[in-house]
């Protein structure tokens, strides 16, 4: 059976480590993922921890890496994940790594800061490229002025500057207009235009054009539209203003010569520099690409690699310092069974450190409670989430998973019952589990397909019991198979066709056939009117017997409990008792069911005993004088059943009195009987006591560990073995010795004692009651999917008109089946999925279930790797 | 109860019993080393138990019922046709599909 029935054995250990080889033993224990470290340091800061440097190293090289990472995802550039787990690296390969990091992240740092320079270069460039170009315009159209104001062929056209030098004089004023030209984001321009119109009184002339392509911001990399402007002058006053406005607007402005030739030549040589700088880019942007794709490469390795040794410092952290300051000291939990493969680890952790003195692991006795641990497989891991979520169990406590495997299937199954939906939930679940390897990565991405891909072994067994319960219950998709023949057959010799001119007739239950339906309910009853009656009744008992059996079946594991941690107080007055009282009424309950379908039959029909009556009666002791056969039909019955309720309710004195009583006259007769030392002898408690304490003082040990050592190593034997009989169970098998710490008190017993008495008898009529939540969701699921096809197919399958038919039988089945796997299959399922949840949480394990343990958590680099890998 | 009803609950019975005890006897000496091998067993004998109640139940509801089915007419000459092989003028006829 292994650990799933139980929780593991687990004990508490001293780790001694030298400094030197305590790296690699962690490493080592890591890898195995077997042992739970505890704190030694809790009320140390963070920052003053003995390896508070070498975790600062790690985060340092974390942050290159992710910037790394960021450069890579940026690219586009896919990394390489072989699947590789490589061992954690030693100390000093730590500092390779740092240098190699260190490395690419400046060129890296290097390679952006060049090209993001030459960006804003060639942004520079590109942009009096298109001045040039536009001003081309403005100025072609002073010409145009120019050439009407004053035609001069001679003059030829390079000559000719603004407004011409002619027009100047014969202005007779020194008209000399400067002007700036610049770029500017297309947006800016309304607000531009109207500062400067404010600003310069309307004095300054302003021409724009747009730019057709979109330029590439160098800083952001998104590409903006941006417009080219020119605003003419006169005087220095305006000039600065239009400066200051430029710079308020980020206006870039540039230099632009007056004349057409000046501009050509510039505008040549624009070019040259942008296809120049042009191929600098591509060789950057190239050299780059080269570093990433190397650095790709290694970057999941070196993750998982600077992740181990980050979490072996945080380790190493927890450890204490001895006083020769030669030794590293820890606690951990580990489960017994695996001691030998823990030694192992060791070992081989102090060959790779080629250290001399051995690691010392002993085993330590102690007052606390010792973690849960369940060993699981990727099968019965889901099933032990499912109670654990309720509570993890107390240690060494009877673990309800293992039966929850099919039992929670089951009831599922019964409150789902229909066949169709079942095929549908068994071939998704059969898909994700034959699909499970290729499935697996994509379960990070999407929460909800993580959930469904977690649980699909539960949805397997659910689809699986659901197909049966659909066929006992004979519902596929709403519809009745008859594979045996149906066993009413219509007598024709009482149903006659001539005969027959009422609309309805009760098929009398003497016409069957010899034989009911082999396998479930008879076809018949999917056609009846009566159908919901007759269904109502089965499902109901179905539900009362199915609730009974799993609450007698939680109770008996209750027993066990009871007899591994050796209370037998418990088991004479709380469990027999308990026993008694739900057999008597419930048990009786199903009893008077079997043989009521048993005994009473056809003919029976008037006369046949309503059990729900008669349980009543039984309760009030209503019995009538003239014993009619509908409440009393077997001989004897008034005086069993007095019988069965004087019992019932004898029990419950039993259940509430007598454990306390018992448990004060334990401790009014002293306590030395009540304990079996660990070695038989009292004086060897104080010391052991003291033991105990140091262990909690968690102080420095001293150097002298001797007499420590040889009580409590591993290759003494066990001898942490004994039975220790105290108040309220301070006992278990490992022989944790826990000497009562409060005085006996009997008010809070007999409280205790009371409380769970009524909930025990309170419970076991309002949880069989609760079990009849079985047939409320059969009922309503069954209905629901009938009224889906009555209501959607039966319309579609008895149109009148033929051609279009077709057409509309197409849509209605579109209809159908998305409503069907929506509500009937999804919605109804996770709704019959709290149920059965719900009923084993309470129902079943309120019977024998502590649930007050913490779960075992250990240092692990698979479940740590695990983690970063869903949070990246 | 008619013999044919014994029959059916022989054989199912024997079938369950099969998977609830036998199988994890069987198992017991096929699965000896694994560390599965309890789970199995308790999972052989839960379905057992519980598949095995499950059809007892609906079984023994129908052995002997009180109340019978309530049809339509028109059903039940369909019900006769198809299922009985009883034809209108209600004499039985041989169904060759």
């Amino acid at each position: 059976m292994g650990s799933l029935f139980r929780s593991e054995d687990m004990t508490l250990c001293q780790l001694f480590l030298q400094s030197e080889a305590a790296y690699a033993c962690v490493s080592e224990l890591g890898e195995l993922g077997l042992v739970q470290f505890r704190d030694l340091n809790p009320d140390v800061n963070a920052f003053q921890r003995k390896f508070v440097n070498e975790v600062r190293r790690c985060d340092e090289m974390e942050r290159k890496l992710r910037f790394l990472e960021k450069e890579i995802r940026k690219d586009g550039i896919p990394m390489l994940d072989t699947g590789d787990n490589p061992d954690a690296p030693q100390p000093r390969e730590m500092i390779d790594l740092e240098a190699t990091f260190e490395k690419l992240e400046s060129e890296m740092n290097d390679v952006n800061a060049n090209s993001e320079a030459l960006k804003k270069n060639f942004l520079e460039l590109t942009e009096l490229k298109h001045i040039l170009r536009k001003t081309q315009a403005f100025f072609d159209e002073a010409d145009h002025h120019t050439m009407q104001a004053m035609h001069d062929p001679l003059i030829p056209d390079d000559d000719v500057q603004l407004l011409g030098e002619e027009l100047g004089r014969h202005a007779g004023q020194a008209l000399k207009l400067g002007f700036v030209a610049g770029v500017i984001l297309r947006e800016r321009i309304p607000a531009f235009e109207r500062m400067l119109w404010r600003v310069c009184r309307g004095n300054v002339f302003l021409k724009q054009a747009e730019i057709d392509t979109r330029l590439e911001d160098p800083i952001t990399g998104d590409r903006v539209d941006k417009t080219v402007f020119i605003i003419f002058f006169q005087g220095e006053q305006l000039k600065s203003r239009v400066k200051k406005i430029c710079e308020g607007f980020r206006a870039t402005l540039y230099p632009c010569p007056e004349t057409q030739s000046d501009r050509r030549e510039m505008s040549i040589g624009v070019m040259t520099r942008i296809e120049d700088l042009n191929t600098v880019l591509g060789q950057t942007q190239d050299h780059r690409h080269r570093l990433l794709v190397a650095a790709a490469k290694n970057i999941k390795v070196w993750f998982i690699k600077v992740r181990k040794i980050k979490a072996i410092y945080h380790t190493l952290n927890m450890f204490n310092l001895d006083v020769t300051q030669k030794c590293l000291i820890s606690e951990c939990w580990c489960p017994v069974a695996d001691l030998d493969r823990i030694q192992q680890a060791l070992k081989r952790g102090n060959e790779r450190s080629g250290s001399s003195v051995p690691s010392i692991l002993n085993r330590m006795s102690t007052r606390q409670e010792p973690p849960t641990y369940h060993r699981l497989n990727k099968f019965t891991v889901v099933f032990q989430n499912i109670v654990d979520a309720y509570g993890v169990a107390s240690y060494r406590e009877v673990n309800p998973a293992p039966w929850t495997i099919i039992s929670f299937p089951f009831l599922f199954a019964i409150m789902f019952g229909d066949a169709g939906h079942g095929v549908i939930m068994l071939l998704f679940a059969l898909y994700l589990v034959i699909m499970e390897k290729r499935l697996a990565p994509k379960m990070s991405a999407d929460e909800i397909f993580g959930m469904f891909f977690n649980g699909r072994y539960i949805i397997l067994l659910m689809g699986a019991f659901s197909i049966y319960t659909g066929l006992i219950y004979n519902d596929i998709f709403s519809k009745s198979l008859n594979i045996f023949g149906s066993a009413w057959k219509p007598d024709p010799s009482v149903y006659n066709t001539s005969s027959m001119d009422l609309k309805n007739y009760k098929i009398n239950a003497n016409n069957t056939v010899e034989r009911p339906y082999p396998f479930g309910l008879d076809p018949v009853w999917q056609l009846a009117i009566n159908k919901i009656t007759i269904t109502n009744s089965l499902k109901m008992k179905i539900s009362v017997i199915f609730g009974v059996c799993h609450m007698l079946f939680g109770l008996s594991l209750s027993l066990l409990n009871h007899r591994f941690f050796n209370k037998p107080l418990n088991v004479y007055f709380e469990f027999i008792p308990q026993l008694i009282f739900m057999c008597s009424i419930f048990g009786y309950l199903i009893l008077l069911i079997f043989v009521k379908w048993l005994k009473f039959g056809p003919a029976d029909t008037g006369k046949a005993p309503n059990l729900l009556i008669g349980l009543i009666s039984m309760f009030l002791f209503q019995y009538e004088d003239p014993c009619k056969p509908t409440t009393c039909w077997y001989a004897g019955q008034k005086g069993f059943q007095i019988t069965l309720v004087v019992v019932a309710v004898l029990c419950v004195p039993w259940m509430l009195l007598v454990k306390p009583y018992m448990l004060r006259k334990q401790h009014l007769e002293g306590k030395p009987h009540q304990y079996t030392l660990l070695n038989g002898d009292m004086s060897q408690d104080d010391e052991l006591l003291e033991v105990v304490h140091h262990v909690d003082s968690e102080t420095a040990y001293p150097g002298d560990d001797d007499g420590y050592e040889e009580k409590l190593s591993v290759n003494s034997g066990d001898l942490l073995n004994s039975e220790v009989e105290g108040d309220d169970g301070t006992l278990d098998q490992t022989g944790l010795v826990r000497p009562t710490p409060q005085p006996f008190d009997f008010s809070e017993v007999m409280i205790t004692q009371a409380i769970h008495t009524i909930e025990y008898c309170l419970g076991c009529v309002s949880h069989t009651a609760s079990y009849l939540r079985l047939w409320a969701l059969s009922l309503a699921h069954a209905q629901l999917s009938e009224v889906l096809w009555t209501m959607v197919m039966t319309t579609a399958l008895s149109f009148k008109i033929q051609w279009l038919s077709v057409i509309f039988i197409f849509v209605c089945f579109a209809f159908w089946a998305c409503c069907s796997i929506v509500i009937l299959v999804l919605m109804e399922g996770m709704s019959a999925f709290l149920h059965a949840l719900r009923l084993h949480w309470v129902e079943f394990q309120s019977k024998f279930y502590k649930g007050e343990g913490y779960q075992f958590v250990p240092f692990s680099f698979d479940t740590m790797l695990a983690e970063y890998g869903l949070a990246d | 109860m008619g013999t044919r009803a014994e029959t059916t609950f022989i054989v199912v019975s024997i079938f369950w019993a099969f998977i609830g005890i036998v199988c994890p006897i069987l198992l017991q000496f096929c699965m000896g080393k694994s560390p599965n091998k309890g789970i199995v067993q308790i999972m052989f004998i839960m379905t057992a138990v519980c598949c095995y109640l499950f059809w007892l139940c609906a079984f023994l509801f129908q052995l002997n019922p009180l109340v019978g089915p309530q049809l339509e007419s028109n059903l039940i000459r369909v019900m006769q046709y198809e299922w009985f092989g009883i034809d209108p003028t209600g004499h039985h006829h041989v169904k060759t599909t």
